[in-house]
C-alpha cells in the first residue's frame, strides 16, 4: 500500500512537469527561465521548495536527535533573517541585470562583468563541484526514505535511482516552467504533510505536553544548547545561509521572475515558511529519542521516516513519505536544470560548439552532461555513509564563501577580474584545507574554538577580493558604464 | 537625511535583530513556556519578528528603480 501511494505520487509529479510542456514556447529562454514570467506566489514556492531539501527534513531531524532544539537556532531562524536579506539585496539586482542583458547563468554575468573567460571557466567548475554534495543529499534522502518506509524491502540504491530518474524525466521535458510548477505542488505537499506528520506522531506519543515532559525527564540536555553548541558556533553559523547568494539553481529561479516586485512576497513570507517546515522537523527529531533511543551517528538521518512508519496508518505513512520525496525532488530538479543550463550556455554555446552541432545534438549533450553529474553523485551516495546535515554544511560553506564575488559584481565598481579570481582561489584552497581537517571530526570547528570554517574562508575571500582589486589595474570605463550607468 | 531616515531605521533594526539572534541568556534554560522549550519558542518568535521587519522593508524602502521596462510590457 505504502509503495503504491509513493508510485502514484511520483507519477503525479511527472504528469505536472509534463503538463507544463503544453505551455512551452519553443525558445531557449522559455526552457531555461520560463520567459521570465513567474509571478510572486510560484516564485515563493519554487524558491522555498528549491532551498528546502532532505537537509531540512531528514538532516534537521537527525541533527536535532543528537543535539536538541538548538538546531532550529543554528539553521532555521538564522535562515529566516539571512535568506530574505540575500533576496532583497542580491536576488532583485541579479534579476534586473539578468533581464537587461539576457543572462541565463551566473557564469555569463560574471564573465561579462569582469571581461574574463578564465574567471568564467573557473567558476563553472567550482560551482559544479560544490553542487555535487548538494545533489548527494537529495539522492541519499530519497534512498533512505524508500528503504525505511518499506521496512527495508526496497534497498537504498533503488530509491536513490528512482528519484534521479523521475527528476531527470520531467526536467528535461518541462524545463524551468515544469520545474517551477512541480516545485510549487511539491512545496505545498511537504509543508502540509510535515504538519500532519507532526500531529499524528505527537498524538501517538500521548500528546505534545506528555512527549516533551518525557524528554525533559530522560534527555533534558536536548531542550537546551548547553555544551553541544557554543555561542561562537551559533554566531558563525549565521554565515552559512549566505550560500543562497551563490547557488546556481537559486540564481536561475531569480531570473525566472516576471518583475522585481515578484520578490516582495518571497521576502516577506520566507521566514514563516522556514518556521513552518523546521519546527516539526526539529521537534520530531528530539521526540524521536522516546521511540528510538539508540540511533548512532548518521543512522539518525532516518529517525523521521522511522517515526512516520511506526506511528501512522499505511495510507498516511505513504503520503507522508511522498512528502519527504517532494522536498527532495523539489531541490534536485532545479539543481539538475541549472547544471544542464550551465553546460549548454557556458561551454557548448560560449565556446562555439553550437556552430558545429545541431540544436538537437546540443540538447543531447546537455542531457548527457547532467546524467554524467547525476551518475557521479549517485555513485558517491552508494559509498558514503555520512550525516546529511554535515554534508549539507560543507557544500553551503563553499557557496557562502563565494559571496564576495556576487557582491563585488553588483555593488563594487572598482573590483577587478584579478580580485575575483584571487577570491575564488582562496575559497578553493581554504575549503579543501578545512574539509581535509574536519571531514572525519564530528562537530568540527576551527581549532575547537566553536568558529565555523565558513567565517575564516569568507573573511579571507573578502580580503582577497578587496586587496587584489586595489592592487591591480582598474576595470575599463566601458564595462563600468555598461553595468552601473 | 530625512529621506534616508526610514532606510537607516530599518537597516538598524535588521542589525539589532541579528544581534538578538544570539540569545545567550536562554542558553541553558530548559524551562517550558506554553508547553514549548523556551529556547525554541524564542527562535520561533524571532522568525515572526523577521517576517514583520521584512514586511516593513518591502513597504517602505523597496528599490522600485530596479523594474526594467521591456518592449513586451511597454
Amino acid at each position: 500500500m505504502i509503495l503504491t501511494i509513493i508510485i502514484l505520487y511520483l507519477v503525479l509529479v511527472l504528469a505536472i512537469g509534463l503538463l507544463s510542456h503544453r505551455l512551452f514556447r519553443g525558445t531557449g529562454e522559455d526552457f531555461f527561465v520560463a520567459t521570465r514570467s513567474i509571478g510572486p506566489f510560484i516564485l515563493l514556492m519554487s524558491l522555498f521548495g528549491t532551498h528546502m531539501t532532505a537537509f531540512s527534513l531528514l538532516g534537521a531531524s537527525g541533527e536535532a536527535y543528537h543535539n536538541g532544539i538548538g538546531v532550529f537556532a543554528l539553521m532555521a531562524s538564522s535562515s529566516a533573517l539571512v535568506v530574505p536579506l540575500v533576496f532583497f539585496f542580491i536576488g532583485t539586482r541579479t534579476w534586473a541585470v539578468g533581464k537587461r542583458f539576457g543572462y541565463l547563468t551566473q557564469v555569463q554575468f560574471f564573465r561579462e562583468r569582469w571581461n574574463s573567460d578564465g574567471l568564467g571557466l573557473l567558476l563553472f567548475f567550482v560551482l559544479i563541484g560544490l553542487t555535487i554534495p548538494y545533489l548527494l543529499i537529495g539522492i541519499m534522502g530519497g534512498g533512505i526514505t524508500m528503504n525505511q518506509i518499506t521496512g527495508g524491502q526496497i534497498p537504498e540504491w533503488v530509491g536513490g535511482f528512482v528519484v534521479c530518474a523521475v527528476v531527470m524525466a520531467y526536467v528535461t521535458y518541462g524545463g524551468l516552467r515544469g520545474t517551477a510548477w512541480a516545485n510549487t505542488f511539491q512545496t505545498l505537499v511537504f509543508m502540509l504533510l510535515g504538519g500532519v506528520a507532526f500531529f499524528v506522531i505527537v498524538n501517538k506519543l500521548g500528546g505534545f505536553s506528555n512527549a516533551i515532559n518525557l524528554i525533559s525527564e530522560r534527555h533534558p540536555e536536548l531542550l537546551i544548547r548547553g555544551d553541544k553548541i557554543k555561542p561562537l558556533n551559533m554566531l558563525t553559523y549565521t554565515l552559512i545561509p549566505l550560500s543562497v547568494g551563490m547557488f546556481p539553481h537559486m540564481f536561475m529561479h531569480w531570473l525566472s521572475a516576471k518583475r522585481a516586485a515578484s520578490f516582495q512576497i518571497p521576502i516577506m513570507f520566507y521566514p514563516l515558511c522556514v518556521a513552518a517546515v523546521w519546527i516539526p522537523s526539529v521537534l520530531l527529531g528530539v521526540l524521536g529519542r522516546i521511540q528510538f533511543p539508540d540511533l548512532q551517528g548518521p543512522a539518525a538521518n532516518s529517525v523521521l521516516v522511522q517515526m512516520i512508519k511506526l506511528n501512522s496508518p499505511e495510507i498516511l505513512a505513504g503520503l507522508l513519505a511522498a512528502g519527504v520525496f517532494a522536498a527532495v525532488m523539489s531541490s534536485l530538479d532545479s539543481q539538475v536544470l541549472s547544471l544542464g543550463t550551465m553546460f549548454t550556455q557556458d561551454i557548448v554555446r560560449h565556446y562555439g560548439f553550437h556552430d558545429k552541432m545541431s540544436e538537437r545534438k546540443q540538447v543531447l549533450f546537455g542531457r548527457l552532461f547532467v546524467i554524467g553529474i547525476l551518475a557521479i553523485a549517485y555513485t558517491l551516495s552508494l559509498v558514503f555513509n555520512r550525516s546529511i546535515f554535515k554534508l549539507g554544511i560543507w557544500s553551503f560553506t563553499g557557496f557562502a564563501s563565494l559571496l564576495p564575488v556576487v557582491l563585488a559584481a553588483l555593488f563594487w565598481k572598482r573590483s577587478t577580474k584579478q580580485g575575483a579570481i584571487a577570491s575564488v582561489f582562496s575559497v578553493i584552497i581554504l575549503w579543501t584545507y578545512f574539509f581535509v581537517q574536519g571531514w572525519q571530526t564530528p562537530g568540527y570547528t576551527v581549532g575547537g574554538s566553536g568558529i565555523m570554517p565558513v567565517a575564516v574562508i569568507l573573511a579571507v575571500s573578502i580580503a582577497a577580493m578587496v586587496f587584489v582589486s586595489l592592487l591591480t589595474k582598474p576595470p575599463e570605463r566601458a564595462i563600468i558604464q555598461k553595468f552601473f550607468a | 537625511m530625512g529621506k534616508n531616515l526610514p532606510k537607516l531605521l530599518l537597516y538598524s533594526a535588521l542589525f539589532v535583530l541579528y544581534l538578538l539572534h544570539n540569545d545567550l541568556w536562554l542558553w541553558n534554560d530548559a524551562s517550558l513556556m506554553f508547553g514549548i522549550p523556551i529556547g525554541l519558542l524564542y527562535h520561533i518568535a524571532f522568525c515572526l519578528a523577521a517576517s514583520f521587519l521584512f514586511i516593513s522593508i518591502v513597504k517602505n524602502i523597496w528599490p522600485a528603480h530596479l523594474e526594467v521596462e521591456t518592449k513586451e510590457e511597454a
